[in-house]
């Protein structure tokens, strides 16, 4: 992912953030929008090549409602637009740069998560 | 063109680095939030060896006036405010809930995995709902990502 990352920094000057990514999609602007179809198309066929070698990378233990998961994704769809990033934006890129900002916003997601892992399981004994 | 190319290079890596570290299954994320419970290391160490890999292109870019195939680098931005905390904040939330974040769902969506079709369509509806929000009381006009939209024109492509 480090790879990943570096690549498309160094040769193309882009962060590699996929709320960023997938939201320049939906307001695009001409002449910024190719080069994120691409990396879709890299990752999608990426996806389903390790669907196909490595199933076991999908296996997942955790249940949650169909509503739950539509509900996360609205907070994430949100939140990382008011946050400028997510995990790959800020997580791996933003603290690769020694980002203040990106350092700060990925602190408060963990502890966010943390926090949201607590109450998932202390109020609704881990089922939503 | 050599900006797709190594786009699409990135996007193949980004999704086998992914699945590799377990991002592709939710209890491996939900597992390295639950500090207090069964705590799964796992999304650290693929912090811990991708950071410093990402670092090296970083510092590897600092001498150079330009990406190779681009025209600029993503500009350095430090102001810490409540958007991004905010932000920040509700993300993790909705995180924490599915353990999902943006590129693990895509990449369950290529997979044809329910739960990546749900999390996506939810994703959209937040990114648009932050548009509305945005058009009243716009929070910022750079993204991380280094666009500057109105403000110059884009790099890349």
């Amino acid at each position: 992912m480090g790879l990943s990352a570096a690549l498309l920094l160094y040769f193309n000057g882009r962060v590699a953030g996929m709320s960023g990514l997938l939201a320049g999609l939906l307001r695009p602007v001409k002449g910024d929008i190719a080069w994120r179809l691409w990396f879709l198309g890299g990752l999608a066929i990426g996806a389903v090549a390790m669907m196909l070698l490595r199933p076991s990378s999908f296996e997942s233990s955790l249940v949650r409602s169909s509503g739950a998961v539509v509900l996360a994704g609205v907070l994430v769809g949100f939140g990382t637009r008011l946050g400028n990033g997510c995990t790959s934006g800020h997580g791996l890129c933003g603290i690769a740069r020694l980002s203040k900002r990106s350092i700060a916003a990925t602190m408060t997601f963990i502890a966010a998560g943390a926090l949201t892992v607590v109450a998932v399981r202390q109020i609704f004994g881990g089922v939503v | 063109m050599k900006i797709n190319a190594v786009s699409f290079a990135a996007g193949l890596l980004f999704a086998v680095g992914l699945a590799l570290a377990g991002m592709g299954q939710p209890s491996t994320v939900v597992g390295f939030l639950d500090f207090f419970g069964n705590w799964n290391p796992s999304l650290a160490l693929l912090m811990m060896a991708g950071i410093p890999v990402a670092m090296i292109a970083h510092r590897l870019s600092l001498r150079r006036p330009a990406p190779v195939f681009a025209d600029q680098f993503p500009a350095p931005s430090t102001r810490i405010d409540a958007p991004l905390l905010a932000g920040a904040a509700i993300f993790g939330v909705g995180w924490g809930l599915a353990g999902i974040c943006p590129g693990p769902a895509l990449l369950a969506l290529a997979a044809g995995l329910k739960n990546g079709v749900l999390l996506v369509v939810g994703m959209i509806a937040g990114i648009l709902l932050f548009n509305l929000y945005d058009r009243r009381s716009p929070t910022r006009q750079r993204d991380e990502t280094g666009d500057q939209s109105g403000l110059q024109p884009h790099s890349g492509v």
